[in-house]
């Protein structure tokens, strides 16, 4: 009983990385309709750059954090601005493409800078402590991670619904043109969205690399658990998103605990199963 | 005669291939109500989408204050002091009332409307703040397209059809908060297919035919027989 109780607790915790994972694809489609197939690849982008930061400056990835997110922040809002705006407009199709390209195009680069070599972030002790709880053991990374998925859950909740930038948001993805009137420059809160958004991979992508070993390829496995969760949880909503994280982790860890190679497969399945009953998923956004 | 605020030389608007607009001259000067009648596909909302910035003209086909401002994007024309209240109201729905106004004061220009003052002018919205835009019926959305643009503090207000589809009696609500809105020296373009509204509260008259201006004049100088010709493009 206990086993299970734990494989329960290990999957929630789990499921805050995927929720980190998804909540800057949930953001850039929310706002923009953007479906961002470079996501994965972004995040493993950032766990490089939190990567070289550590070995230049000799920092604890924590404070490389402080490096890396204004980092991807940056590049998002450029990315935005220089490339995806152009992609933009009645057609899906265009970003799908250019983002696909993009997805490449960072692979290449960062097996061309960092070698197909796995390389993990070192974080000290950290990775290894733990608190017991009863006859739990519970990682203090896990918890973390999980804590830090929910504060920033927490914090684009509140920018989305109670702050001038959030209405800004929600106003150009109602509609574009009348934003436009209201004094909007779509083009310039577009790239703000992509630059919160690639903050938040920042988060995530640090987060994955002291929790498992990465290498370039491993993108795209990322981008479907964070597409899983969001699907899951529901498009365009943030609560949902954490979730929808939840539910895939804890039916990956079920998976494992089944049997080690069905970890993943588990999650798919979980994922099929709630597109079939509830295409949707299973929060929705709220209609006001 | 002082310079006009606002004014057009030879405007030529597209969709494509389709040209919706031809030539269109107008001066509009501070502090004038002035009406744009004409029939549906005339090129009414052309102009106010040219105007406002939605559809980018050549910059000097549209100048504001003496500002060539045809090329500009719609948020760099709302800044100068141009607002507009779009036809069929589009209010944004994921926004509450409050929050709708308050984006239209985001361009942060100085003036006598805030949310106080535009509660005042609309009472009912002050009650309903907190509700979602969408729930309220079409005559109170009306109030807050109206009240949104007014938030900006504009110089010129652009009307499109802030009659459609409305009740009768919801329209005279609304027609009869425009002196309210105007009398504070407000510069007014009253797009409206509803004639007699429009000739009511203006004071010059534009008709557009097929994308040309097929009469101009003063309110009270034009007669029904000119209206109905410029507006049909037969003499009646």
């Amino acid at each position: 009983m206990i086993e299970w109780i734990n494989v329960l607790v290990q999957g929630v915790l789990l499921g805050g990385l995927y929720a980190l994972f998804a909540a800057g694809l949930s953001l850039i489609f929310g706002v923009m309709r953007l479906v961002n197939i470079a996501h994965g690849d972004l995040i493993i982008l950032a766990a490089y750059l939190g990567l070289s930061t550590t070995i230049m400056f000799g920092v604890h990835p924590f404070a490389a954090a402080l490096l890396v997110l204004p980092v991807m922040a940056i590049i998002g809002y450029v990315l935005q601005r220089g490339i995806l705006n152009q992609t933009l407009g009645p057609d899906i199709l265009p970003p799908l493409l250019v983002t696909f390209g993009l997805s490449v195009i960072i692979q290449n680069a960062l097996l061309e800078g960092y070698s197909a070599d796995p390389q993990k972030l070192s974080a000290g002790a950290i990775e290894t402590a733990s608190v017991n709880v009863g006859s739990l053991t519970i990682g203090i990374l896990p918890l973390l991670t999980f804590a830090i998925a929910v504060a920033v859950i927490a914090g684009l909740q509140w920018m989305f619904y109670s702050t001038a930038l959030g209405r800004g948001f929600r106003a150009v993805s109602d509609n574009q043109d009348i934003a436009q009137l209201m004094g909007l420059n779509k083009a310039h809160v577009f790239g703000l969205a992509m630059a919160l958004a690639l903050a938040v991979t920042g988060i995530a992508g640090i987060l994955l690399g002291i929790r498992t070993s990465f290498d370039p390829s491993i993108g795209g496995g990322r981008l479907i658990f964070g597409f899983e969760a969001v699907i899951i949880g529901g498009l365009g909503n943030i609560w949902g998103t954490l979730a929808g994280g939840v539910i895939l982790g804890v039916a990956q860890t079920i998976g494992a605990k089944i049997d080690p190679g069905w970890q993943v497969l588990a999650g798919h399945i979980a994922f099929l199963v709630v597109l079939a009953i509830r295409p949707n998923g299973l929060f929705p956004r709220v209609q006001h | 005669m002082s310079d006009p605020i606002l004014s057009l030389s030879k405007l030529n608007a597209y969709y494509g291939d389709f040209q919706a607009l031809y030539g269109v001259d107008m001066d509009i000067h501070a502090g004038e109500v002035v009406a744009i009648i004409g029939a549906n596909g005339a090129g009414k909302s052309t102009l106010m989408r040219s105007i406002s910035g939605l559809m980018s003209n050549a910059s000097d086909q549209v100048r504001f204050k003496g500002e060539a401002i045809g090329s500009l994007r719609a948020d760099e024309v709302a800044y100068r002091g141009l607002a507009l209240v779009p036809e069929g109201r589009q209010l944004f729905p994921s926004l509450s009332v409050e929050e709708n106004l308050m984006l239209g004061g985001k361009v942060g220009r100085a003036g006598p409307w805030s949310l106080d003052t535009v509660f005042e002018l609309f009472p009912v919205l002050q009650e309903r703040r907190k509700q979602a835009s969408t729930s309220l019926s079409g005559g109170q959305q009306q109030m807050v397209a109206i009240g949104r643009a007014l938030m900006a503090n504009p110089e010129v207000i652009l009307f499109d059809e802030i009659s459609l589809g409305l009740a009768p009696v919801i329209i005279k609500t609304i027609y009869d908060a425009l002196p309210g809105i105007i009398g504070g020296g407000m510069t007014a373009l009253v797009v409206e297919q509803d004639i007699s509204k429009a000739l009511e509260v203006s004071s010059r008259v534009f008709c557009l035919q097929e994308g040309r201006v097929s009469l101009a004049g003063a309110t009270h100088d034009v007669t029904r027989d000119q209206i109905t010709a410029a507006y049909f493009g037969v003499v009646a």
